[in-house]
């Protein structure tokens, strides 16, 4: 049921032509961050902002959509913006990563590969790599505008100085096809790889930073390293206790006051999935078809 | 006969109705060390910032090594800045990073021209710090924890580390008390000597720039008043400004 209150989508034409126009240029140059008026959404910033008005601005009425808060579908962050949408877009929406057309994220990228045609949203907090390196604003432009990126090594230098290895775990800095150096939001970095040669689009929107950045299918994406020490995706060493999965990233969940924990994949749609095919895991249950939505804890 | 690494003419920079500096010529050779005496306000920082590309010029030409450094792209400049050329400050806080440790300063100048080697970047920078004689078990502490001759000793290295031929240098002895200070000279009289470095070093301090500097130039209101070989200008002054600034010198 859309409301008739708002426009579809809750954004007013012009802005969304406006924020259209800053996701093409940002399609146009990878990697680079183009500014737009961000506007004020009903929602605080840190919960979306930009990435809600990405997403309405890429909306159709025949579009399927999906929300994912750190991979799970059913948190409040992911339920607030879906019922948002269905509110004021009244667009289908899914928990299926297949079946969906625009995915907005914060903060995971789906196991299930992406296919070509579909629009990975992410929100971001801050959208400036360097921005902890160089507090700057002007300096950090001219940084990027002259590819002066010695200093983005400077941290993960400090990273192996301090722990023996690059412990910077998410928003793992990235290098878009040779030239922009990226924060790809703070997805851990084990979804890293999975940013570069994506059949999939992928926008980024910071509402309060003001931001939108792109990366176009099968754009080149490569975690900066050192020679001697190398990218690693890392998860936890652990299978899913719920589906066995032994490849996807997991979640710790601490079960009792004992020290007893599992680890269940983060992405609930996933993980269900691989349920609903007969997968189980250590702690897991069969499932029958169509009960994965209870879960046994 | 030896071509200038440095030349200079006519440098001339305007603050509005006022002067910086202004008609500034000199030529700087290669492994010589220039020094700049005046008092405050004289123009000597202005001239030096101009020099390094830190503000803009208003007129005048700085070749460097045969090419015209104002008609260079911002990019080959500021590599330049990073490579063949380093910047001291007066107060390290300013050209040190307070929030990386000691090996990530000096390794800085390393990753910004490309060098992607964790090993080898951590080995040029422990030598570093033992050539300005900084302990090797302090290479994981932030500057921070160093005290102000450390810091300054920290900021040559780190700007020494990609082999610079050109340095500045904007009162590198200001604040350090009488027995850091004569360490900190000892140590630059040895590195300028055994890396063949060009310096240009701006000091109020006479004592300093007898015990560095080659040549002296000595500025007054924006302008050169006098320049030669230092010893020649502070024994046998001839300007009335150069006199009154020899004859001010304290005795201890």
């Amino acid at each position: 049921m859309t409301d008739q209150a708002y426009n579809f989508a809750y954004l007013d034409e012009q802005t969304k032509r406006m924020i259209r126009r800053a996701i093409l240029k940002g399609v146009a140059v990878p990697g680079y961050q183009v500014p737009f008026a961000s506007r004020e959404m009903p929602m605080p910033y840190g919960w979306g902002t930009g990435g809600v008005q990405v997403t309405a601005a890429c909306l159709t009425p025949d579009d399927t959509l999906k929300v994912i808060d750190q991979g799970a579908d059913d948190t409040t962050n992911a339920v607030s913006i879906r019922k948002f949408f269905q509110r004021t877009a009244g667009v289908a929406v899914t928990e299926s990563t297949t079946d969906a057309t625009i995915i907005q994220t914060r903060h995971r990228i789906p196991e299930t590969p992406m296919t070509a045609g579909q629009i990975l949203v992410y929100q971001v907090p801050i959208p400036e790599p360097l921005r902890f390196l160089e507090p700057r604003e002007t300096e950090t432009r001219k940084m990027h505008e002259l590819e002066e990126y010695g200093l983005m090594h400077v941290k993960l230098y400090e990273d192996i100085a301090r722990h023996g290895q690059i412990a910077t775990a998410y928003a793992y800095p990235v290098k878009v096809e040779g030239r922009y150096v990226m924060d790809p939001s703070p997805i851990p970095k084990f979804d890293n790889p999975k940013l570069s040669d994506s059949p999939a689009i992928q926008l980024f929107g910071a509402g309060r930073e003001q931001r939108i950045y792109a990366l176009p299918p099968f754009t080149k994406v490569v975690s900066l390293d050192f020679d001697d020490h190398p990218f690693i995706a890392s998860k936890a060493p652990h299978d899913c206790d719920l589906c066995g999965a032994g490849d996807s990233y997991l979640d710790e969940v601490i079960t009792d006051d004992q020290g007893s924990r599992m680890y269940v994949c983060s992405d609930t749609d996933f993980c269900a999935g691989r349920r609903d095919a007969g997968h189980v895991g250590r702690l897991g249950v069969a499932q029958t078809e169509g009960q994965t939505q209870g879960m046994l804890i | 006969m030896t071509t200038p690494l440095l030349s200079v003419t006519g440098l001339t920079k305007r603050y509005g109705p006022r002067i910086g500096c202004a008609d500034v010529s000199f030529d700087l050779y290669p492994g010589e060390v220039l020094g700049i005496v005046g008092e405050s306000g004289s123009g000597k920082s202005t001239l030096l910032s101009c020099l390094a590309g830190h503000q803009t010029t208003d007129l005048g030409q700085i070749t460097y090594d045969g090419r015209n450094v104002l008609a260079m792209s911002e990019t080959d400049r500021r590599r330049l800045g990073r490579t063949d050329w380093a910047y001291v400050h007066q107060n390290p806080r300013d050209g040190l990073r307070m929030g990386v440790s000691a090996g990530g300063n000096v390794g800085e100048r390393l990753m910004a021209i490309g060098a992607r080697h964790y090993g080898q970047i951590r080995d040029s920078a422990t030598n570093w710090l033992g050539r300005v004689e900084i302990a090797a078990d302090r290479i994981d502490d932030r500057p921070t924890a160093f005290s102000g001759g450390m810091q300054q000793r920290l900021q040559i290295a780190r700007n020494l580390v990609t082999a610079p031929r050109l340095v500045f240098m904007d009162e590198p002895t200001g604040g350090l008390d009488v027995s850091v200070q004569a360490r900190l000279l000892d140590l630059l009289r040895g590195l300028v000597r055994d890396l063949g470095l060009s310096v240009i070093i701006v000091t109020h301090d006479l004592a300093v720039v007898r015990l560095l500097a080659h040549r002296l130039m000595v500025m007054k209101s924006g302008r050169v008043v006098e320049q030669g070989l230092t010893d020649q200008v502070l024994d046998d002054p001839q300007h009335a400004y150069t006199q009154l600034l020899v004859s001010s010198v304290l005795a201890a």
